[in-house]
């Protein structure tokens, strides 16, 4: 009896310790961001005339900012989900374009549709490493102090749109 | 191109990353300074790093985008007078602990710091005494005594080979 005892004890442990691990996902890197106020940022948008906005223009109101770009497939696959969650919240859901062509990033908007309140052109990938972008695309919820209250690396899926992001964006637009 | 793979498939992501493994440091994207006392601090410093897109290679490493872009990063701020300890401090502030090869010392990684020494104490003190309790079986009767059953571990595994013995 205790010969099986400790063995099997080890196993159990060792076996909680394995089956934890594998359900965690190592590219799922916690934000310091969180709960921190958003990187001060001054960027260029998409616009013509070009206009500048920066983190303080935004305050006063909750918004989303969702980080794309038209080299990324994944940030196409995630578009449709974009341009319908801007149908589904008043939130403004601003674009930071990081590190593309402003050509190409035009085109793919006109391609696909433009969802976003304004698109910030982030073309050398700086205000990206002031937010930690390094998995694009990558979706912030910031509430009305300037708070960083949420952040997605890789794209948002239905179920992240319903269970987390809408009813985050109600209870801070509310 | 590294990004692309980074959320492509794995394979895809392993190809980018290794696409040209910097046996010497890649120099800077935009304009190589010739400053090798610089260099090498950035070089040395960009070895502390993760490359989040690789996650097992040191941004010194990597030649995917991100880390170029922060090698830059590290040597633009180097060259502005910042200390390394600054230069570490910018990127956890903005990737968190994660970007440290050495992880710093602190309630959530007390584990990661002292579990391996403690697995290995509580493994040399299983064996010395299962070797001692081995011992005194040995010896029979004179040094049978000696042995103490504090240790239910050491206890189970010294009746395990008192069985066999």
């Amino acid at each position: 009896m205790n010969r099986l005892l400790i063995p099997a004890a080890v196993f159990a442990v060792i076996a909680v310790f394995l089956g934890v691990g594998l359900t965690l996902n190592p590219r799922e890197v916690p934000s310091p961001l969180i709960g921190k106020p958003v990187p001060a940022f001054s960027l260029p948008t998409m616009d013509t005339p070009v206009r500048t906005l920066t983190a303080r223009d935004l305050a006063g109101r909750a918004w989303v900012l969702n980080v794309f770009a038209s080299w990324c497939a994944p940030c196409r696959e995630e578009h449709p989900l974009i341009v319908d969650l801007v149908r589904r919240t008043p939130v403004p859901v601003y674009g930071l374009n990081y590190k593309d062509r402003a050509e190409d990033a035009r085109n793919w908007l006109a391609r696909f549709g433009n969802p976003y309140q304004a698109v910030l052109v982030d073309a050398d990938g700086r205000a990206g490493i002031d937010f930690g972008v390094y998995g694009v695309p990558e979706t912030f919820v910031i509430d009305r102090a300037g708070v960083v209250r949420y952040k997605k690396v890789g794209p948002l899926t239905r179920e992240i749109i319903d269970a987390k992001i809408l009813p985050l964006l109600k209870e801070l637009d509310g | 191109m590294a990004e692309r793979g980074a959320w492509a498939a794995a394979a895809m992501l392993a190809l980018a990353c290794h696409a040209a493994p910097a046996a010497a440091p890649a120099p800077a994207a935009g304009g190589a300074p010739a400053d090798p006392a610089l260099e090498k601090r950035v070089m040395r410093l960009s070895e502390e790093l993760r490359c989040l897109v690789c996650q097992n290679q040191t941004i010194a490493d990597s030649n995917a985008d991100l880390a170029v872009d922060l090698r830059n990063q590290v040597r633009e701020q180097l060259r502005q007078g910042k200390s390394e300890d600054d230069v570490r401090r910018f990127m956890v502030a903005r990737y968190g602990d994660f970007v440290l090869y050495r992880p710093p010392l602190k309630a959530a990684t007390l584990l990661l710091w002292f579990g391996p020494p403690a697995l290995l104490a509580v493994g040399l003190a299983v064996l010395f005494v299962t070797l001692r309790r081995r011992r005194a079986l040995a010896g029979a009767d004179e040094e049978g005594g000696l042995v103490e059953d504090d240790d239910p571990a050491a206890a189970a595994l010294g009746s395990d080979a008192a069985r066999r013995a």
